[in-house]
């Protein structure tokens, strides 16, 4: 796996920034390192950072994405900002509830439903 | 790799921590899951399983160490997976883990591994030195 390449699609939209994972595995800690990396970047070009961040190509995760995730999280709040996860796998979001990161994030069920819910 | 019995398939791997090795290694028990018969829950399950008891033995049994390995074996038969992972570390004390689902701890970043590990599988021991992970997982779980 080429590590020079990104690991997301990121798109604008408005003053949302929307993020898709390249790869359907987020497991490896190689991988999990440069997505964190990727994103705290994007959150560090705003001042209140909104973000979207959807899981549609997703098949499988581990702890240490949940990890970055929550380090995610906590950078945008401490800039104010607002996260939004969405388009979780049912068998992913099961790992959110067993982890009850579930109550930690706003995950919708739809981009429509996420876009919708910034404020 | 040695068959005890017809429908049993035991395996064994010394790993160190390289990601492309430690990523063939899951796929190789994926697949053999999936050509017993296993589904797609039972394939989450012991990829996710496999991933946290390998990462916890690296990471936390050899603290990243480049040169120490880790044993990953396996047993595997239409009714039950056993997977043994054995960092040869000094072992920590399971229940010196804080619980990563209590208010005060949801926004630690780690500490979820095992937590996953006993959620996906049907049962998981550690032996006495807390080196070694024994994980069963049976499919009437699912």
């Amino acid at each position: 796996m080429a590590s020079g390449e990104s690991r997301l699609r990121v798109k604008t939209e408005g003053n949302v920034t929307r993020v898709e994972f390249v790869d359907r595995n987020i497991l490896d800690e190689g991988n999990i390192q440069q997505i964190g990396d990727e994103i705290l970047r994007l959150i560090d070009e705003q001042d209140h950072p909104k973000l979207l961040i959807s899981f549609a190509n997703v098949e499988h995760l581990s702890s240490a994405a949940l990890g970055t995730l929550i380090t995610i999280n906590t950078k945008i709040r401490a800039k104010d900002g607002q996260l939004r996860l969405t388009d979780i796998d049912p068998q992913i979001y099961e790992v959110f509830v067993i982890t009850k990161l579930n109550k930690l994030f706003q995950i919708h069920e739809t981009t429509d439903e996420a876009m919708a819910s910034f404020k | 790799m040695t068959e005890n019995q017809p429908s049993a398939q035991s395996v064994s791997h010394r790993l160190l921590n390289d990601p492309d090795r430690i990523r063939a290694v899951q796929d190789q028990l994926l697949a053999q899951a999936e050509e017993i018969g296993f589904g797609k829950s039972a394939a989450f399950a012991l990829r996710l399983a496999l991933e946290e008891a390998i990462r916890n033995a690296f990471l936390h049994g050899l603290k990243n160490a480049k040169d120490k390995p880790v044993d990953v074996s396996w047993t595997i038969s239409p009714d039950r997976v056993t997977i043994v992972v054995n960092d040869h570390g000094p072992g920590f004390d399971p229940g010196d883990i804080p619980d990563p689902t209590a208010p005060e701890n949801l926004e630690r970043p780690c500490g979820r591994g095992l937590l996953l590990m006993r959620a996906y599988m049907s049962s998981v021991e550690y032996n006495d030195a807390g080196n070694t992970v024994t994980m069963r997982y049976e499919p009437g779980d699912d």
